[in-house]
């Protein structure tokens, strides 16, 4: 299991894996929003938790064919499957891989790109909470999307078109938490429904995603 | 025409509107089933030419 | 199967032949003239009546008319994505093709109910709002489902394999039930209280008078009676397609 962590991580950081990809759209798409919505510091900060939010979510989708296309083409998902490993553990393990290469670096970033945005004082905090509670679900999500689009070649835009809609509930409350402690309102509840959609995704989705890709590899 | 008042615009655009899409979606699935059915016919026919 | 008691099959078995595509072609073949008669004469009865015989509401005027067309398409929105997870879920139990093939004819009619409950719900309520779209929780969750029948017609257009297309949709729907389900919550979370007062209940908290109810109820059979029709014509359509591509492929390979 372990092995199968290091090697997909390892694969996702050497060059030509897209490690800094995910972070460059981020950047940019932060760049772009008060050239969209005007410099109006007032504005930008109000908007500023969501669209933050929004950024790490959109940014998180440009890798997630990744998870096992490469796999899927070289033959060695065929092996997972049949490895002693069980499969939902392999998408797991997957998942996890991605959310520490392309998450959990985004969650890290936000506060700095929420200096662009204006993002009120008591926001930053609830922010990297926020983001680090909703990130792995969008990740153990996007995995179930990926094993859903694997066999195809031009997957990657049905890939977010499945997938967004299925990021809704997770975008809501994270997005409301990282709102909420902006204003220095009580954040308990949002923060409960974000914790329990994650719990929830990494422990059942596995499932879904295995079923998933044993129709693809049939 | 019953009295529609001032809301005439707005109701009148959603009747029409509905029925608008109604009517393509039941014109479109009529449309579709004719075309496959006398697909499906053709090579039928074709197979029963080359058998029998 | 065998039954040695000599007992008659019970009639929930018997309901399982209808899976074979041939016995349903054949049955959904008579019974559909008079699903689609009774359709159009329902829809023409409850519309006509609504739309002429019924009088305005006090507070909402005229518009309120549009309840004969918004309810019935918001229901058949949320029962047809209903329908097509149960069919699904028979598809991935007991691998009965037709079953798998109405969920696929089912999702059209479903994403266009939702859309004509979206733009219903809009307009009427344009007067009240004062704008041509609000992000009132109920017409939000309406958007999100139709995201999600989007992204379930693209999954079965975009695999060629039939059989791995009906199974990963299958899959889809399941999942997307879930998240529908939770959408629906979090979204009434993110938008409370602010149209609480102009949300479209019609049904559940005012009791609906008499002159209102039973154009609305003959309203809402039409569209189900329509549904009905519309998922028969479509997924013996598709059984058809099915076999064509059968015999297409048989016929490239000799």
């Amino acid at each position: 299991m372990i092995a199968l962590l290091r090697r997909d991580m390892a694969v996702a950081t050497r060059a030509g894996g897209g490690f800094g990809l995910g972070l460059a759209f981020f950047l940019v798409m932060v760049v772009l929003v008060p050239l969209s919505v005007g410099p109006d510091t007032g504005v930008l900060s109000r908007i500023a938790p969501g669209i933050l939010w929004l950024g790490a979510l959109l940014a998180c989708l440009l890798s997630l064919d990744r998870i096992f296309a490469l796999d899927f083409e070289d033959g060695s998902l065929d092996l997972l499957a049949t490895a002693p490993l069980p499969l939902e553990g392999a998408v797991a393990i997957k998942a996890l891989a991605h959310w520490l290469t392309t998450g959990l670096p985004l969650t890290l970033m936000a506060p700095l790109l929420g200096v662009l945005l204006n993002l009120p004082v008591p926001g930053y905090g609830w922010l990297l909470v926020s983001l680090a509670l909703g990130t792995p679900a969008l990740s153990v999500i996007g995995a179930f999307g990926a094993a859903l689009t694997v066999g195809l070649r031009r997957g990657g835009l049905l890939l977010s078109l499945l997938v967004l809609p299925l990021y809704v509930p997770t975008l809501i409350f994270g997005a409301e938490v990282a709102r909420r402690g902006a204003e220095g309102m009580p954040v308990a509840t949002p923060l409960a429904l974000l914790a329990g959609i994650s719990l929830g995704c990494a422990a059942l989705i596995p499932f879904a995603a295995a079923a998933a890709l044993r129709v693809n590899l049939r | 025409m019953p009295e529609l008042g001032k809301y005439a615009v707005e109701v009148a655009s959603a009747y029409v509107v509905s029925l608008a899409l109604l009517g393509g979606l039941v014109w479109l699935s009529l449309r579709q089933g004719a075309r496959v059915r006398a697909e499906l016919r053709a090579v039928e026919a074709r197979r029963n030419r080359s058998d029998g | 199967m065998q039954r040695n008691t000599g007992a008659p099959i019970s009639r929930v078995m018997s309901l399982w032949e209808y899976a074979n595509p041939k016995k349903f072609m054949q049955v959904s073949g008579a019974v559909l003239p008079w699903v689609g008669g009774l359709a159009a004469a329902c829809l023409a009865i409850g519309l006509s009546w609504g739309f002429f015989f019924t009088p305005d509401d006090f507070r909402q005027g005229s518009t309120v008319k549009i309840i004969y067309i918004h309810v019935p398409a918001a229901l058949m929105g949320i029962n047809a994505w209903l329908m097509m997870l149960v069919t699904s879920l028979i598809w991935l139990v007991r691998r009965h093709h037709v079953s798998a093939l109405a969920a696929k004819a089912a999702a059209p009619v479903g994403l266009v109910m939702t859309v004509i409950a979206l733009a219903t719900g809009a307009i009427w309520g344009q007067p009240m709002w004062g704008t041509w779209w609000a992000w009132d929780p109920r017409l939000t969750s309406f958007l999100i489902l139709g995201l999600f029948y989007l992204g379930y017609i693209a999954l079965w257009s975009a695999i060629d394999n039939p059989d791995t297309a009906a199974d990963l949709t299958a899959v889809l729907c399941l999942v997307g039930s879930v998240f529908a389900l939770l959408s629906r919550y979090a979204v009434l979370f993110w938008n409370q209280g602010l149209h609480q007062g102009a949300s479209l209940t019609v049904t559940q908290d005012n009791p609906i008078s008499d002159v209102f109810y039973w154009p609305l109820v003959t309203s809402i059979s039409g569209f189900v009676l329509l549904f009905l029709t519309l998922v028969l014509i479509r997924t013996r359509t598709e059984i058809r397609r099915r076999r064509l591509q059968a015999l297409l492929n048989r016929e490239r390979r000799t």
